[in-house]
């Protein structure tokens, strides 16, 4: 039984029937870089008047908003808008936070994460994060990899857990560069390939969702530009949340973009429309550098 | 701050006649001299503890170094074979063979009392050390052999010099006929000094010259076995629960105060505890290392929670996201990353409160670990002593070849003492990690 | 059937049931996207293997802690009227362990035929015992691994259990402080009020005589006890004073110097040294007082025409002086380090010397703070043991002069119970009274200290 089965006997709801709801693209396939062809592409996540409080401090106010399924959708805002911290609370990391409460509901594919009977630690496999620092285990790049793999018990045997591996730092354009030295502490490579490494350690564990949380801020402009283009090549299998403080970074990888501005959700939409005809004045300020 | 009294100065005459920029010159002088002196005050405490400091350790040296030097007698001892069984070695009188050899040196003293007193300068278990050496080597039977036996502490004494010979006879433990005797033994070439291996491989004993400090390592040994067995793991998951998972709630917040508090309890009061409870109530053995390490365990347990809890709050909540992130749980979070990272800090603290532990005396008084025990302890359920406990005993003894003795344990534990710190230090240097 | 035996069979049963459980961990589907809560195998068998091991040491300490007891009292159950009739629960013990040395193989003389008859049945006794826990243990393992073991099936939680029952673990581990401190107090108490319902806490509490050396047997010649504390009270006080008297200025001093005048190698340097004056024993500090200090001091006196005694209250207050100071250094030097340098920088803009400086502003700033340092160095004092059972007298001596012997609560307790002690006579009971009396004076004075620090610190930070 899993727990989203689960949840969906509860509710009466067939797994599966998320492609239910659909969300009206503003602008179609505007976007070069847009996958899906079609008028209307599926919903993978949903928020719904979602509120957060760091203990008696409100953090964000009645957010809703609409994930779309395999696309890069980017969080936008100046700093301590609420961005960072609606992005935790889609895979439930702002319960480490002690004194962090939450209203309101995220749904993945029509299950309410906060729901009791949801498995937060397999809720987070399913959900992967990548953190603004890199923060790679002290450990071998392999171990690095292999850690996620190893606790969720997805390969049986030392030669699946190798192909994993390899796999994941292919993936990620490190296995050439690393090859020779897999059994390397992680902390030993450049700050890129460090992050690099911390997206190949979150696909190893097979998450239908990545949220990075402005995953580019600590690198240079090479190595960013090399994560762009992997954030490009996973969004293929993988649906993307990134959240970022650079606008042209938002305006170059992502599908979609949300306006975040002190708590609540401002604007969001197709990237284009954003960037191009914002409707509200804070987005517009925003965007031309009046503040942020 | 001279400089600016001296802008001070050079402003002054222009603004206030000269008395009152001579009573300023004056002021400001006397203040420089009060905090010159203030300063010297605090250099002076600093200079006196080191002094203590350098004044303990040199008159343990200047006491305890004559312990590690034993003074040997070489006798040669004939082994009739007449009169030893060699099916049975053990039974042979090795007393007399050993009072021949010995009186044989001096034939012209033949009154019982003073071959006594010829006696009182080679120790009293000569004899067994003999029988032991002989059924050792049963091959030694039917020969004469020279062999060294341990000098007694008053001849010791005399010939290490701790026993001046140009003090008038009532006023030293050795008589003039004895250093006479003692002198007859010198010119033989018969006495020697040696390195004081006894010290190390022996248990307890009434005699000074036989008195070592084996069992007592080994008793300490154990103890810390026993209180590191415990202590350790408990010390850990505690740790780990009190600053990985527990709610902040009151009764967190109990544990944390009484932690707090345990750490500054009289290690008498868990002496009591130790006696009332392991003792008394659960009838443990007495004087057993058992006893001792569990009663050292609750001692340490604080030090290494509170040591514990440091090193975890160390490790950047970065690793914890991470591993989060890729769905750990709290408990592979805290098992597989934060303790690991956390480790050499706990260890470090960990040989730090059982070197504490190691010096600990007055709860193991309480459970019998000061007893007279003459054997190495073979086991954590047979009685034995401490190094600590051994000190105790050794210091109340009247016996005056113990006194250095003691310095010379005090010496051993010191460098034991020294040892686990360095340890500590080294691990710290070696295993620190920045983040 | 030894118990090492039972511990290996022990430990091969969990190892076994760690294997069954992991042999049993389902196998992922294909489909492994979809489904959830897989845990990797080890934690099936960890499942298996806690609930086979658990259950089994719990029944083992318990049996051991509870067996002698149960073996006992059935042994002196079974012995003849004529040996237990009207013996006290002492004699009754003293009769215990002759059985026990007999059963050990250790005889004194001709023993009572009943007592080897009693003896050769404990050892009987004890045997079946061990016998029956081999058994209760083998058959609890294998039931308990059987259980655990059926309701392993295709969507069970492993990995949840497991981490709730060490959790539980964990728990349990921290809360053995508590444990501890619930156990001193619970002896102290109970020892305690057996020592009043022979003496009257008044007696003991106000009383000015102290002779605790009671006749233990017939005829001996010794004092009839006294039991009222207070010289022995007094006598804590006075080496407590001398230790604070030496302690506090040289602690507070080196202190001062060492954060505010000290240049930083001179504090690399001079640290490490109060460190070791702090790590060593305390037992090597009593034997420093008596071979060199106490010596030194009756010397010095009869220099100066004062009679000091060779086992003063002054030696061994000096000597626990000089233990103290790093404490007190150590805990000044903190809390002068957590005054901000702002008011540093603000007296010195006035053009006040360092001197001014320390005195007016930052001494004041950081009383607390040394307040608190000095208080845990008193209950500290007040605790010490082995200085002043080494170096200060034995008998109790009610007068405030340091130069005469006194003695103190520590040594009291240390004397009253070194050596044979039974707990039924108020010299051995006097002694937790004693401990009583100590734990509740140090532990009010770290809890006052523990909230002064905690509280100046919060103010800085």
């Amino acid at each position: 039984m899993t727990f989203l089965e689960g949840q969906a006997e509860r509710q009466g709801i067939a797994i599966g029937a998320s492609g239910d709801t659909r969300v009206r693209s503003a602008s179609p396939a505007a976007h070069p870089a847009t996958v899906a062809t079609s008028e209307e592409t599926p919903i993978k996540m949903t928020a719904r008047k979602l509120s957060v409080f760091y203990g008696e401090k409100q953090a964000l106010f009645d957010v809703s908003l609409d994930i779309p399924d395999r696309q890069i959708m980017a969080f936008i805002g100046p700093s301590g808008c609420g961005k960072s911290t609606f992005l935790r609370s889609l895979n439930r990391m702002n319960d480490t936070i002690a004194g962090c409460t939450m209203t309101g509901e995220v749904m993945v594919d029509g299950i309410n994460i906060y729901d009791r009977v949801v498995d937060v630690v397999e809720l987070r496999r399913r959900i992967g994060m990548v953190f603004q620092k890199p923060n790679p285990f002290p450990k071998s790049i392999y171990d690095n990899v292999a850690y996620g793999p190893r606790i969720h018990g997805l390969a049986s045997s030392k030669e699946e857990l190798d192909e994993i591996v390899q796999t994941c730092l292919a993936r990620t354009g490190l296995l050439d560069e690393v090859s020779t030295r897999l059994h390397e502490p992680g902390t030993s490579l450049s700050g890129g390939q460090q992050q690099r490494l911390c997206i190949a350690r979150a696909i190893a564990v097979s998450p239908d969702i990545i949220l990075m949380d402005e995953p580019c801020s600590a690198l240079d402009p090479i190595a960013t530009a090399r994560v762009e283009e992997l954030m490009q090549e996973l969004q293929k299998n993988y649906t993307i949340v990134i959240v970022t403080h650079n606008m042209q970074q938002a305006a170059r990888v992502s599908q979609r973009t949300a306006f975040f501005h002190l708590g609540t959700l401002v604007e969001w939409g197709m990237t284009e429309q954003i960037f191009t005809s914002p409707v509200d004045d804070r987005t517009q300020g925003y965007i031309t550098g009046r503040y942020g | 701050m001279s400089s600016l009294d001296q802008s001070l100065k050079v402003s002054g005459p222009g603004a206030a006649p000269d008395d009152a920029a001579a009573q300023r010159d004056r002021r400001s002088r006397r203040r420089k001299t009060a905090n010159l002196r203030f300063k010297l005050y605090g250099l002076a405490a600093i200079v006196f503890a080191v002094g203590m400091l350098a004044t303990l350790v040199v008159s343990l040296i200047m006491t305890g170094y004559p312990a590690f030097t034993q003074t040997m007698v070489r006798l040669d001892i004939e082994l009739p074979a007449s009169e030893i069984d060699a099916a049975a070695p053990s039974d042979a009188n090795y007393g007399k063979f050993f009072r021949d050899a010995l009186y044989g040196l001096f034939p012209e003293v033949k009154s019982p009392p003073q071959r006594r007193n010829i006696a009182r300068l080679v120790t009293q278990d000569a004899e067994y050390m003999l029988r032991d050496t002989v059924v050792a080597y049963p091959s030694m039977i039917g020969k004469t052999h020279s062999i060294e036996f341990t000098a007694s502490d008053i001849l010791n004494q005399l010939h290490i010099g701790a026993i001046d010979r140009e003090l008038p006879s009532d006023r030293r433990s050795i008589s003039d006929a004895q250093i006479a005797w003692y002198d007859k033994l010198v010119a033989q070439g018969r006495i020697r000094a040696v390195f004081n291996t006894a010290l190390f491989t022996e248990a307890d004993s009434r005699h000074p010259e036989i008195a070592g400090l084996w069992g007592a390592i080994t008793g300490s040994f154990y103890a810390l076995m026993v209180c590191f067995i415990l202590s350790f793991p408990m010390g850990i998951a505690a740790a780990v629960y009190l600053e990985e998972f527990a709610p902040k709630n009151r009764w967190t917040d109990l544990i944390e105060i009484n932690i707090n508090n345990l750490a500054a309890v009289p290690s008498i009061v868990f002496g009591l505890l130790g006696l009332a409870v392991f003792l008394n109530f659960f009838g443990l053995p007495r004087s057993a290392p058992l006893v001792g390490g569990m009663v050292l365990a609750l001692m340490t347990l604080p030090t290494i929670i509170i040591a514990g809890r440091a090193a975890i709050k160390a490790v950047p909540p970065s690793i914890r996201d991470a591993a989060l992130g890729v769905g750990a749980s709290a408990q592979q979070v805290a098992w597989h990353h934060t303790l690991p990272l956390a480790m050499p800090g706990i260890l470090t603290g960990t040989i730090i409160g059982l070197a504490q532990a190691l010096g600990e005396t007055a709860p193991l008084l309480l459970i019998g670990m000061n007893a007279f025990i003459t054997q190495q302890p073979g086991g954590i359920l047979e009685p034995a002593t401490a190094l600590p406990t051994q000190i105790y005993i050794w210091a109340d003894s009247p016996e005056r070849g113990f006194v250095s003795r003691t310095s010379a344990a005090i010496l051993v534990l010191l460098g034991f003492l020294v040892l686990m710190n360095g340890v500590a230090v080294w691990m710290r240097k070696r295993f620190e990690r920045r983040w | 059937m030894n118990y090492l035996t039972t511990t290996l069979v022990l430990l091969g049963l969990i190892a076994l049931a760690f294997t069954l459980g992991r042999r049993r961990a389902p196998v992922r589907d294909a489909t492994w996207v979809k489904t959830a809560s897989h845990a990797s195998p080890g934690y099936y068998g960890a499942y298996v293997a806690l609930w086979c091991g658990l259950p089994c040491l719990i029944l083992f300490l318990a049996w051991i802690a509870l067996a002698p007891t149960v073996i006992d009292s059935l042994i002196v159950g079974t012995l003849p009227e004529q040996i237990t009739a009207g013996k006290s629960s002492s004699e009754l013990s003293l009769v215990k362990s002759q059985i026990h040395s007999l059963a050990a193989g250790q005889a004194f003389g001709e023993p009572d035929p009943a007592l080897s008859e009693a003896a050769a049945r404990y050892t009987e006794f004890e045997q079946v015992s061990r016998m029956a826990l081999f058994v209760v243990i083998l058959s609890l393992a294998i039931l308990t691994t059987l259980f655990a073991r059926s309701h392993i099936r295709q969507h069970f939680r492993a990995r949840v259990y497991v981490e709730r029952i060490t959790t539980g673990i964990l728990i349990a581990c921290s809360t053995v402080a508590i444990v501890t401190t619930i156990g001193i107090v619970v002896s102290l108490l109970f020892e305690s009020s057996r020592f009043f319902a022979a003496v009257p806490v008044h007696e003991f509490l106000f009383g000015l005589n102290w002779e605790p050396q009671i006749p233990i047997r017939e005829g001996q010649v010794a004092a009839t006890g006294a039991f009222g504390a207070i010289p022995v009270f007094v006598g804590t006080f006075v080496v407590s004073t001398v230790a604070m008297t030496i302690s506090v200025p040289l602690g507070l001093m080196a202190a001062i110097y060492m954060s505010e005048y000290a240049s930083r190698d001179f504090r690399k340097a001079a640290k490490p040294v109060l460190e070791i004056l702090a790590g060593i024993p305390t037992i090597v500090y009593g034997f420093f007082a008596v071979l060199t200090i106490a010596p030194w001091m009756t010397e010095m006196g009869a220099k100066l025409g004062i009679g000091v005694a060779p086992n003063s209250a002054i030696a061994a207050g000096f000597v626990m002086g000089i233990m103290i100071t790093p404490f007190i250094s150590s805990l000044s030097d903190d809390a002068l380090t957590a005054v901000p340098n702002s008011l540093r920088d603000g007296a010195a803009a006035l053009g006040a010397t360092q001197a001014e400086t320390i005195r007016q502003v930052l001494l004041p700033a950081a009383l607390p703070g040394i307040m608190g340092g000095v208080l845990l160095a008193v209950s500290r004092a007040i605790g010490e043991t082995m200085i002043v059972v080494m170096a200060a007298g034995i008998a109790a001596n009610l007068t405030l002069n340091p130069l005469e012997p006194v003695t103190t609560v520590t040594v009291q307790i240390v004397t009253l119970l070194i050596g044979d002690s039974s707990f039924d006579n108020p010299k051995t009971l006097a002694a937790f009274a004693l401990g009583l009396v100590l734990f509740i004076m140090t532990l009010g004075i770290n809890i006052v200290a523990l909230q002064i620090t905690r509280k100046y610190r919060e103010k800085y930070e």
